[in-house]
């Protein structure tokens, strides 16, 4: 792989940009592989990342049924925080914005991280007293956050109306090197390195069956042919349920659709991520000048990647109380993401009733600010059968009645 | 947009008037049951990729709970009937199969 560099793009405007080479390879399927990773989203690539990187673990393929990245990880608002209120969620989420910080000069991709800060705003005095709590968890957890007063979030970001008539704005958590990333970068930047290591990326390749024998995974079947493989990694997000059915088990999860939506590009005029989880909206602005705003999920299963109207018309009727200056700007495009959801909205890194078979999903509507911690911790699990990270995630949880409970503090969109 | 029709009061109600309430059918473990039943009972779903039975409210009109058929694939609605049924009546069974001539009760 040659090295991006400065130098590199004065060697290339040399050539008239002709010599640049193919980020990572096209190839066909071998007959079989140590490890197979399913669904080459943000989370199935930096697994198949972490397990070359930290476990030499190289002759892997990561079998992608559309487009790289073309799934909910290049269909999200990009907000990266960490300010979880139970242990396990902050060291898994605090590990993956700690990569972050990083992620561009490990990959040597730029993935634009942009730690802008972000605000989680207290509009009642259940929320004032959620986020206080989950502050005192953070300093005890050692991720870096703040309770701030109204003055504050009006200074920070001087476009809001503190005021709002039906909710008005009380405080909010405050965590300085929470921000964004391109995330589209996050996963080509990934891609590009696995296929550096020798590992294959093979997009338009469904997996349609899961073989095994005596209760051990040999292979999956896919719509380019039968491949083997040692052990198998399950990370397709909203379609979970569906892939673990051909591996012979079910997963406490609803697919459903969420949605965001961009306006036309203005002057920069807001330069934190704002989340507003009462009224279900939140907003930043990206670098092209978009307002890029989401809000919450819809209420019924759902696989078909398109939501309801009414959730836009709800989003955009409260982030306008908040933001007035929004009411006269165009929306310019609109989108939905199927989102794999848990009942105590923790994810699940997992070995399964299957032997060989690991599973990653459940991330819902929040799992892109965790793309390299989740990489991390499930590539250590596929590889040694135990991750400390990973460790609280398994999907036996749920008969045990050891819940991640997060539905209190982050229920919703984020 | 969604629109199902209230079995109750008739009106082909859409989605804003409605309040989803996920899976139907479900069969209800309590003390005593194996931790597989409780588990399967209160957790794990099929979250069916295609033909999906589940519960609606009419939380904006008559307020009742029904059931309804609809395809998770495409949003197309096979019907709705009464809440008061342990099992997809016989003409919703027909309606589904009419449309999805692979599809069986038991996947
Ligand atoms: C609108 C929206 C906004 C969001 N906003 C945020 C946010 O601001 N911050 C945040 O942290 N998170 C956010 N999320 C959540 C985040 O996008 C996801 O949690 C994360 O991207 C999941 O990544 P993934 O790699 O697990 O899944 P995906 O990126 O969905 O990748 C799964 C891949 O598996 C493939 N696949 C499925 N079935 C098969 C098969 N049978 N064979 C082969 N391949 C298969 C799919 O095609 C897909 O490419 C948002 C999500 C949405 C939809
Ligand atoms: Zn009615």
């Amino acid at each position: 792989m040659k090295r991006y560099s400065a130098f590199a793009i004065a060697r290339e405007a040399a050539n008239y940009h002709q010599g640049w080479e193919r980020a990572w390879a096209k190839r066909a399927p071998k007959k079989r592989y140590d490890a197979i990773i399913i669904g080459a989203g943000g989370h199935g690539l930096a697994s198949a990342y972490y397990l070359g990187k930290n476990h030499g673990i190289t002759n892997v393929a990561v079998l992608e049924k559309g487009w790289l990245g073309g799934g909910n990880t290049g269909r999200n608002t990009t907000i990266i925080r960490s300010n979880y209120l139970q242990d396990p969620s902050a060291a898994i989420y605090e590990k993956a914005r700690s990569l972050y910080e990083t992620l561009s000069q490990d990959l040597n991709y730029n993935v634009m991280f942009s730690p802008r800060g972000v605000i989680m705003l207290a509009q009642t005095h259940h929320e004032v007293r959620g986020y206080q709590r989950t502050a005192h968890a953070n300093a005890l957890q050692g991720v870096k956050t703040e309770w701030i007063g109204p003055e504050r979030v009006k200074q920070l970001c001087p476009i809001m109306n503190i005021e709002g008539p039906r909710y008005p704005v009380l405080g909010g958590l405050w965590q300085a090197r929470g921000g964004t990333a391109r995330h589209d970068a996050v996963a080509w930047g990934y891609a590009r390195a696995c296929s550096d290591m020798g590992m294959d990326i093979i997009q338009q390749c469904e997996v349609t069956g899961v073989t095994s024998e005596g209760g051990k995974v040999t292979g999956v079947q896919t719509s380019l042919g039968d491949i083997g493989c040692n052990s198998l990694g399950i990370v397709v997000a909203g379609h979970s349920s569906h892939v673990a059915e051909m591996a012979g088990f079910r997963l406490p999860i609803e697919s459903v659709a969420l949605q965001a939506l961009v306006s036309e590009p203005i002057k920069p005029c807001m330069d934190v991520v704002v989340m507003a989880n009462t009224v279900h909206g939140y907003m930043s602005q990206s670098d092209k000048g978009e307002m890029v705003i989401g809000g919450g999920t819809d209420g019924y299963n759902n696989y078909t990647q398109r939501g309801s109207f009414h959730h836009i018309e709800e989003t955009v009727r409260a982030l306008i109380e908040t933001f007035p200056m929004i009411s006269r700007l165009k929306m310019l495009r609109q989108w939905g993401g199927i989102v794999d959801v848990t009942g105590d909205r923790s994810p699940i890194l997992s070995k399964t009733p299957l032997e060989g078979c690991y599973i990653n999903c459940g991330w819902g509507t929040g799992g892109f600010k965790a793309i390299p911690g989740s990489g991390f911790g499930f590539a250590e699990l596929m590889a040694k059968g135990y991750s400390p990270l990973t460790a609280e995630f398994g999907m036996e949880r749920f008969r045990e009645g050891r819940f991640i409970d997060e539905s209190v503090a982050a229920g919703v969109a984020h | 947009m969604l629109t199902l029709k209230c079995p109750y009061c008739g009106v082909q109600a859409c989605e804003t008037e409605l309040s989803p309430g996920y899976e139907a059918h479900l069969k209800r473990f309590g003390p005593g049951s194996s931790d597989d039943d409780f588990e399967t009972y209160l957790f794990t779903r099929p979250n069916v990729k295609g033909v999906h039975f589940e519960r609606w409210r009419h939380a904006y009109g008559c307020g009742k709970w029904f059931l309804a058929a609809r395809c998770t694939t495409t949003l197309e609605v096979f019907g709705t009937y009464s809440a008061q049924t342990p099992a997809p009546p016989a003409e919703i069974i027909e309606a589904i199969k009419s449309k999805r001539p692979d599809w069986s009760p038991e996947t």
